[in-house]
């Protein structure tokens, strides 16, 4: 059995940082391997779904031949359930301005970005005026930096991040074939940094900290704290920070209103947990990963109705390219709905699940590999509820 | 060189091949869609998976490269069913009525589900929840979505290849789809008719409007009298239709398969090629007097050729202000066309409004051009119906003509007779190499210095080539060109038309004489031309226009006999009044989407 954590909120994220200009200075006068090698020691997984080690991410970036490379800010937050970017955004942009400076200085970047999601452009003013400041600070600090601001255009495949460099230079938001990963052809062909808003954050925090601090929180597969959007049947909805590696019935104890049925564990394209499993479900890398998304579902809930909603969720924001993706997603869509009025037989419930199993095998991208999730995990533990 | 294994046996690559290409290198067909040989990667058809070993999910074999120490295996229970599965899917939103089908028999899709034997259907059938469209506004181009598998080879072509992007993807999720500007009819945007993303479709998404029927119906009328003429890269293309390799030659067999289906006399567009010769290349050199001895500013160089009316309405939507540029010279059919209806009718003592004039063609453009209203010099409808290169085919086929066994024929006379020159309008470059023989020889008395007569700088495939003839001592007409360097440059596809075009707009070239044509490779490589096409089946039409040229006993267009005579007596001279009426025509500024 894997090594668990008790549930702990942990406040890193959030903390104002009465000297930024220090942590900042401080920061950006480590040398190069420094930094890298005490994100790799912190053991900094992104937050933004992949979990990919983002010390390496840089160490990659920063090693490639190349006349120009970007970092580039996902903040596309475009998850079912998810609002913690926002969150981040809009309370310390200054950390994650830190966050991209200090990765423009590793791997040599003169232009950042921050792509930010459509529908957050409420937050556009206030942060170029933070961002503006940023600048003179750089200045001072004499780090040839510059971040511009770009939006996004409402659709969620353009938080995968080979269709937002697409979506960046003006193409059609489409995911592009891998390898080459962004660390050797991204925006604009360039060696690119892409990193989640949170993920950033926690970079420039491990700098401060040291790798120790950061390491000390969470599991071997799933270290530090990640900020969590609680959403659904819960009496305390909202964002908090926790520590990786408790358990869900855990996690349910804390956040459950006494009557959870499920949970679904990273939005639309992660699992949903059954109360027989919370126990031994340890919410990280090791267990089920998070962006951040929980929706908790009491007994009221017709795991049906969730499903559906996800599939027309799927079905609609699938980039369309591929086909296991795109039919296969209106298949699954209408296919449930078959079942549901008595025009398929029960059995066809299984054909769909091999469907799924075909499109996490053969999509090109993370949307159409990962529908099998949330669909099998549901499928499979509320069957009944998918015919009655 | 990369060492992987694919299916237990050990294969080398060149760094930056595919495990697609790998696969094919030991005899492995992997099925493939969304795939071209003569595109940039899409991999998003997924077909083409196979599993690789350690790896997660399957692996697009067309996107992946091939990386040493790679296991490969192309057909493990998980590959079989998850490429069954896509086929399947793709059939639930398939409009798969075949036997209704223009492809039925020549479609990729249906080889593919025949190959799996994707029998009874075990997903909905979506075809009903859509509203799929046919565009039909285009004299070239149908549109069938309900054909459609959304491998976008088409987008690529009009992008990659012909920087046209008259097709795009529209949508998302369900709803994605190729689409054109805010969804107007093909007609009335940027399309050149140029035929390529046909070329390219793997299904019957995209097929050329056929007229099959239409010459049926003319050739049965007893009291019409039908002329077909054949382009020069018909012969060389005509055959992989009907049972030869690519690259034969099929010229008398084409011909007697044209008598036997019963067209009232068998010409060659070669002849009006031979005669276009003539007109653009006095042109030319009236312009260049102009310019040189005259000092008339207003004379516009380069002149651009007009034969391929995919590159003239490209130019009408892309350049307009270099309209001018652009030999007035109609095409080499619609010359034909005018002269069937005029000289040929005198000739034959026929009244032209019963004379129905046919073209088969390399082209799907040519339809288009056929409709243009000028077109109608002679008072009647020039070319009343061009048929593609695949539409004879399908004629041949229906006649029940065993083509491979067909004895070699003749064509007739009066328009029939042509040269090596104009088989070579065929090929990128062609048009360059004949008008060159002909202006060198009648501005200077010599043959043009290439050995052979073949002016191997403005061969090949390159996309724009360039070559100067240096003129010394020329004969008295034409003392004004003596020392002048002729600049010439010949570009293919419509891409490397638009940058060539670029760097004249941005003053970058000072050429004199310019030959484009919309299609990869030219004519040969025409939207009219059998399918498939990649590189190397072009390289086999360019060899065998050469040969063909070679074969010809007159290579230069200015000797050709029906030509000298038709000049006589009934044209008067190059540039002439009755050339003016009936062999030139000008051009219309079109709108940019
Ligand atoms: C369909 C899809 C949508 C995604 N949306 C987001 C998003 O909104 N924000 C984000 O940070 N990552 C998103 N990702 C993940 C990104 O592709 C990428 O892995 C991430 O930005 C890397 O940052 P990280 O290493 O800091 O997590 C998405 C992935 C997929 C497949
Ligand atoms: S999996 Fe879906 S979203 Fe991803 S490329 Fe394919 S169609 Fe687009
Ligand atoms: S496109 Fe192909 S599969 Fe579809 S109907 Fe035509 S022949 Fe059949
Ligand atoms: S015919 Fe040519 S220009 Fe028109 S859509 Fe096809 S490729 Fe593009
Ligand atoms: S029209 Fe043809 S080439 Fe274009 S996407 Fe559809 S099937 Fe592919
Ligand atoms: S042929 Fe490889 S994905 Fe389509």
């Amino acid at each position: 059995m894997a090594e668990k954590k008790q549930l702990k909120r942990v406040d890193i994220i959030f903390t104002e940082e009465c000297n930024f200009k220090q942590v900042l200075s401080e920061a950006l006068q480590r040398s190069d391997d420094e930094i890298i090698q005490s994100l790799l020691d912190s053991g900094l997984r992104g937050r933004g779904g992949a979990g990919f080690p983002t010390g390496m991410k840089w160490k990659f970036t920063a090693q490639e031949e190349a006349d120009e490379r970007f970092i580039i800010c996902n903040a596309d937050e475009g998850e079912p359930g998810t609002f913690k970017d926002r969150e981040i955004l809009f309370k310390v942009p200054y950390k994650v301005f830190g966050g991209m400076a200090v990765g423009a200085k590793v791997i040599g970047a003169k232009e950042g970005y921050i792509y930010l999601r459509g529908e957050y452009k409420f937050l556009l003013d206030d942060l170029q005026k933070q961002l503006d400041d940023f600048h003179k600070l750089l200045d001072e600090l004499g780090l040839d930096f510059r971040i511009h601001i770009v939006t996004g255009a409402g659709a969620y495949i353009c938080g995968e991040e080979s269709a937002l460099f697409e979506s960046m230079e003006g193409k059609r938001g489409e995911p592009r074939n891998k390898p080459p990963y962004p660390t050797i052809n991204g925006y604009k062909g360039k060696p690119t940094v892409i990193n989640n808003v949170e993920t950033l954050v926690y970079a420039l925090t491990i700098c401060r900290l040291g790798a120790e601090r950061f390491k000390s929180l969470g599991t071997n597969d799933s270290r530090g704290s990640k900020v969590f959007s609680i959403s659904g049947d819960t009496p305390i909805p909202g964002i908090y920070e926790l520590e990786l590696g408790m358990t869900l019935e855990n996690f349910v104890e804390e956040f459950g209103d006494g009557d959870t049925k499920s949970v679904q564990v990273g939005g639309a394209a992660g699992f949903c947990v059954p109360r027989k499993d919370f126990k031994d479900t340890i919410i990280g890398f090791e267990g089920v990963p998070t962006g951040g998304s929980m929706m908790l579902f009491n007994s009221s809930r017709s795991m049906y109705n969730v499903i559906h909603n996800y599939l027309e969720f799927f079905e609609e924001e699938s980039c369309g390219q591929c086909t296991p993706c795109r039919v296969g997603c209106q298949q699954l869509l209408l296919g449930v709905e078959a079942v549901k009025r008595g025009d398929k037989p029960i059995s066809y419930l299984d054909e769909l699940l091999k469907l799924t199993e075909t499109m996490k095998l053969t999509a090109k991208c993370g949307l159409g590999q990962s529908v099998a999730n949330s669909f099998a995990s549901i499928v499979d533990n509320f069957k009944e509820e998918m015919i009655y | 060189m990369i060492n992987l294994n694919i299916d237990g046996i050990d294969v080398s690559v060149e760094e930056g091949k595919t495990v697609l290409d790998a696969a094919k290198k030991i005899n492995v067909k992997i099925p493939t869609l969304c795939f071209h040989e003569d595109l940039c990667i899409a991999g998003n058809c997924r077909v083409c998976v196979v599993e690789q070993e350690g790896a997660k999910g399957l692996i697009a074999s067309c996107a992946m490269p091939a990386h040493e120490g790679m296991k490969i295996n192309t057909n493990t229970l998980k590959v079989r069913r998850s490429r069954k599965h896509i086929i399947e899917l793709l059939l639930s939103e398939h409009n798969a009525d075949c036997t209704k089908c223009y492809k039925n028999g020549s479609c990729e899709l249906q080889e593919l589900a025949n190959e799996y034997r994707t029998g009874n259907q075990v997903f909905l059938d979506l075809v009903q929840e859509k509203n799929y469209t046919i565009d039909q506004s285009s004299p070239s181009i149908m549109k069938d979505d309900s054909k459609c598998i959304r491998c976008q080879r088409c987008v690529r072509t009009c992008e990659q290849l012909q920087a046209v992007s008259a097709l795009a993807v529209a949508n998302k999720g369900g709803e994605m789809k190729i689409s054109s500007f805010f969804d107007k009819p093909l007609h009335e945007v940027v399309c050149t008719n140029c035929g390529q993303c046909i070329n390219r479709c793997p299904t019957g998404a995209l097929i050329e409007v056929n007229n099959i029927e239409d010459v049926w119906d003319a050739i049965y009328d007893e009291n019409k009298h039908v002329v077909i003429q054949t382009a020069p890269a018909v012969r060389i293309g005509l055959g992989e239709e009907l049972g030869f390799n690519p690259g034969a030659r099929v010229t008398g067999k084409m011909v007697a398969a044209l008598k036997r289906l019963g067209f009232n006399s068998v010409l060659d567009t070669q002849f009006t090629a031979d005669l276009t010769i003539m007109e653009e290349g006095t042109e030319l050199l009236t312009r260049l007097k102009k310019a040189l001895v005259d000092g008339d500013k207003s004379v516009h160089l380069p002149m651009t050729t007009s034969c391929s009316p995919g590159w003239v309405k490209f130019i009408e939507h892309t350049f307009p202000e270099f309209l001018d540029n652009v030999s007035t010279c109609k095409s080499p059919q619609q010359m034909f066309g005018a002269l069937a209806k005029t000289y040929y009718a005198q000739k034959r003592n026929l009244d032209p409004k019963d004379i129905v004039s046919v073209s088969v063609m390399p082209c799907t453009a040519k339809k288009f051009e056929a409709d243009r209203p000028e077109m109608t010099d002679s008072g009647y409808k020039d070319v009343d119906y061009a048929i593609t290169t695949r539409e004879l085919a399908i004629m041949i086929k229906q006649a029940g003509l065993d083509f491979m066994e067909l004895e070699d024929n003749e064509f007739d006379s009066l328009m029939g007779d042509s040269t090596g020159a104009a088989t070579i309008f065929g090929a990128t470059g062609g048009v360059m190499e004949a008008a060159l023989r002909t202006a060198y020889e009648l501005v200077t008395g010599r043959e043009v210095p290439f050995e052979n007569l073949n002016i191997q700088p403005v061969r090949g495939f390159a996309g724009v080539r360039e070559a100067s003839i240096k003129i010394e001592d020329p004969v008295d007409d034409w003392k004004f060109l003596d020392g002048v360097e002729l600049r010439c440059a010949v570009a293919h596809g419509l891409r490397n038309a638009k940058e060539l075009m670029t760097s004249v707009k941005n003053g970058k070239s000072n050429y004199h004489f310019i030959e484009i044509m919309a299609c990869p490779g030219g004519c040969l490589g025409g939207g009219g031309q059998p399918i498939p096409t990649n590189q190397e089946i072009r390289d086999k039409r360019a060899a065998a226009i050469y040969e063909e040229d070679m074969s010809l006993p007159i290579r230069k267009s200015h000797e050709n006999p029906e030509i000298i005579h038709i000049y006589n007596d009934f044209l008067g001279e190059p540039l002439g009044h009755k050339s003016h009426e009936l062999l030139h025509t000008k051009y219309v500024k079109r709108e940019r989407y």
